[in-house]
């Protein structure tokens, strides 16, 4: 059964109204789908991340959910510890890490694998805005290639770490990736990973104003465009078996990159180098899904 | 006297494992270092055998070992971990999370110096430079004390006016891995004594949603840490409490945050902890057969640190001997330290000879102890003590550097 916007609306979700972040943040937007799919069962854990600030200080809190803040590197260790602890207590109860993509790429990467590979019963979502954004935009793990951030002042010279297939080859029921513009693709995700037993990961392409310099009005469009140009391609691997969930009709990858300052001043050459990047990755996935099995 | 449990000899680790198992621990992360691994080992097997009914997360870090802990503890279940050395180093950032948290986690601590270089033997170094991540912390000098001691603490742990989480360490190979006689109690008994784990304060709860740990301004942190800091103190007469319980129902006493050995009509006072606080009772026995009035006071608790007993035991004595195994660099000892805060500014505060020494290993005996205490009572005697602390048993031509540098005090 595919989720729409009527049983969305159904369900109040644990994001309350007046919290502290940014105008047109994307991350308040996969939250305020990803809580309505996972219902008030549900405890949160929250590393170091915007997600600390967002859900607005002590002590008052958007979120109506159980929430625990821990420190930047330990989410998925303390979401294994929760989990544990209700399975010895005969609780069956949503865990669920949500992180950004330094506390997931970078500082988390430990214990996320730690985590994936002992098939702890968590979902770890990781919102991406692709740079350390809760310290002022400098570069992590998952910024793309020639991308402007405080510490890559003239453009990051180095691929993203490719986060969801280094899940993936962990071996873990399911791995998804979502992005902000394809709400549904990404509550449907939520809701096939909130019935999988073992480890879920879902991968959410969340576009960041401030950190992007990009229209605070734009954030779904920003994020759609992000997939229609393949930049952030749209598949879940569901038992080692890979399924592209959204294939649009290809669009110039320019039109997504002029609608963000931090793709600005790339030459045409560089613009050509990222599309054949985009292309590569795109023809691989669609070799991959041909596979019985990619892990 | 209390009931009859078990006579068994065995490790410190296996003690260890075995209050973890008395306890009811519900969750143990686990991750072996040496010298604790046969801890986790013992309680991994427990579990496996069905002797203990737990979950066991094989955890790839320490970090993530202490993280699980505050998961689990935060989900409202006992949790348990053991560590040493750079382990709890690598624990730091989360030993403060848990205790902010308030969450009463017991963590055995088998004491290990630090690298580098590599070195797996005692010394208090990793313990004492997380002396102030709000965790409670026991020394402890016997396989018996040890055991008595993980449950004791999670009583007080786990004392709504506490609930702060605590560390029991015992010496890394000189109680670790020696066997002693232990009584193990009976898993009733104890059951009595330290019921289901049942917090009070908070915990994560779907029916009874709170956010916890968000940002928290100016105007609201600085009590957040004073609430700890009393918490902490408040401890200090559970401690005593609780130890008398103990000893009403199973019979042994341990001490309550101090243990005082022939100090009443002493002279001088040696104060250590840890295993050097057993060869020191034997050194106190040989001084007095030499017709010197000595005593000692082992420090059991040093978080929370009993400024009391200190300034109760230690006032107007002629003076005090305290052994440090860690050294605050170009400070002294962590515990001299502490004591002198403890006697300043009261009147009758004795001179206090202060000895940094059994680094990494270094064998500290009752005749190494002995020396201690004259050359200090000696130093005291005839005004000579020129130093805010001596390191002691360096090797003749360090000693002779040492010696030789001018130190202002």
């Amino acid at each position: 059964m595919t989720l729409t916007i009527h049983d969305l609306r159904k369900e109040p979700g644990s994001y309350l109204p007046g919290s502290a972040a940014c105008p047109g943040c994307g991350a308040t937007l996969a939250f305020r789908i990803a809580s309505r799919v996972l219902g008030p069962n549900t405890v949160y854990v929250v590393p170091a991340s915007c997600f600390s600030v967002i859900q607005s200080p002590f002590p008052k809190s958007a979120i109506s959910a159980p929430l625990y803040n821990i420190a930047f590197p330990a989410a998925a260790a303390t979401a294994s510890g929760v989990y544990r602890a209700y399975k010895m207590l005969g609780k069956d109860v949503n865990v669920v890490v949500w992180a950004g993509d330094g506390g997931t790429v970078d500082i988390g990467i430990q214990a996320l694998s730690g985590a994936a590979e002992r098939g702890e019963n968590i979902l770890y979502v990781c919102y991406d805005n692709e740079a350390y954004m809760n310290t002022g935009i400098q570069r992590s793990g998952a910024t793309p290639l020639l991308a402007w951030t405080k510490t890559t002042p003239s453009g990051k010279r180095e691929m993203p770490k490719d986060m969801p297939m280094i899940v993936a080859a962990h071996r873990v029921p399911y791995v998804a990736t979502a992005s902000v513009g394809y709400p549904f693709d990404l509550a449907n995700k939520f809701e096939k990973a909130k019935k999988i037993k073992g480890f879920k990961y879902i991968h959410i392409f969340s576009t960041c104003p401030p950190g992007w310099n990009s229209p605070v009005s734009k954030t779904a469009e920003v994020a759609k465009l992000a997939v229609d140009t393949y930049f952030w391609p749209l598949y879940e691997i569901e038992n080692g078996k890979l399924r592209i969930t959204v294939k649009p009709k290809k669009r110039p990858l320019r039109e997504f990159l002029e609608l963000q300052d931090r793709f600005r001043g790339l030459t045409e050459r560089e613009i050509e180098e990222l599309e054949k990047i985009v292309m590569e990755k795109w023809n691989f996935l669609l070799h991959l899904e041909k596979s019985e099995r990619v892990f | 006297m209390g009931p009859e449990g078990t006579w068994e000899i065995i490790t410190g680790n296996h003690a260890a494992a075995i209050a973890a198992k008395l306890a009811r621990v519900k969750v143990v992360p686990a991750y072996p270092i040496t010298p604790q691994t046969t801890i986790v080992e013992y309680i991994a097997s427990f579990i496996d055998s069905g002797q203990m009914e737990a979950e066991y997360i094989r955890v790839e870090s320490e970090h993530s070992a202490m993280a699980a802990a505050i998961g689990a503890s935060a989900a409202g279940v006992r949790a348990f971990t053991a560590t040493a050395s750079q382990g709890l180093l690598l624990m730091s950032e989360v030993l403060h999370w848990a205790a902010g948290s308030r969450l009463p986690i017991g963590m055995a601590v088998v004491n290990r110096a630090v690298g580098p270089p590599w070195n797996i033997h005692v010394d208090h170094q990793d313990a004492m430079s997380q002396r102030d991540t709000g965790w409670l912390q026991v020394y402890v000098s016997s396989n018996q004390e040890v055991l008595d001691t993980i449950l004791m603490m999670y009583k007080v742990a786990e004392n709504p006016d506490v609930l702060l989480p605590f560390m029991v360490c015992l010496d890394g190979f000189v109680l670790s891995h020696t066997y002693m006689p232990v009584n193990i109690p009976r898993q009733e008994d104890v059951a009595e004594f330290l019921p289901e784990y049942s917090p009070s304060h908070w915990k994560l709860d779907p029916n009874d949603p709170i956010t916890f740990g968000n940002l928290a301004l100016p105007d609201e942190y600085q009590e957040m840490r004073w609430s700890m800091d009393l918490s902490m103190r408040r401890a200090l007469d559970l401690i005593e409490d609780v130890s008398e319980e103990f000893f009403q129902k199973f019979g042994r006493y341990h001490g309550g945050a101090t243990w005082k050995y022939k100090v009443e009509d002493s002279d001088y006072v040696i104060v250590t902890a840890g295993t050097m606080a057993s060869e020191a009772e034997v050194a106190v026995d040989e001084l007095r057969d030499e017709g010197m009035r000595v005593g000692l006071l082992k420090v059991r608790s040093f978080r929370p640190f009993p400024h009391r007993d200190m300034a109760e035991v230690l006032q107007d004595r002629r003076g005090v001997v305290v052994i440090d195994r860690s050294i605050a660099f170009s400070s002294g000892g962590p515990l001299g330290i502490e004591i002198r805060s403890s006697l300043y500014n009261r009147s009758g505060s004795p001179p206090i000879a202060n000895y940094v020494t059994g680094l990494g290993g270094r064998d500290v005996t009752y005749r190494d102890i002995v020396a201690m205490a004259k050359d200090g009572i000696g130093r005291i005697m005839s005004d000579r003590l020129r130093r805010p602390y001596y390191w002691f048993k360096l090797k003749p031509e360090y000693e002779r550097i040492e010696l030789s540098e001018e130190v202002r005090m």
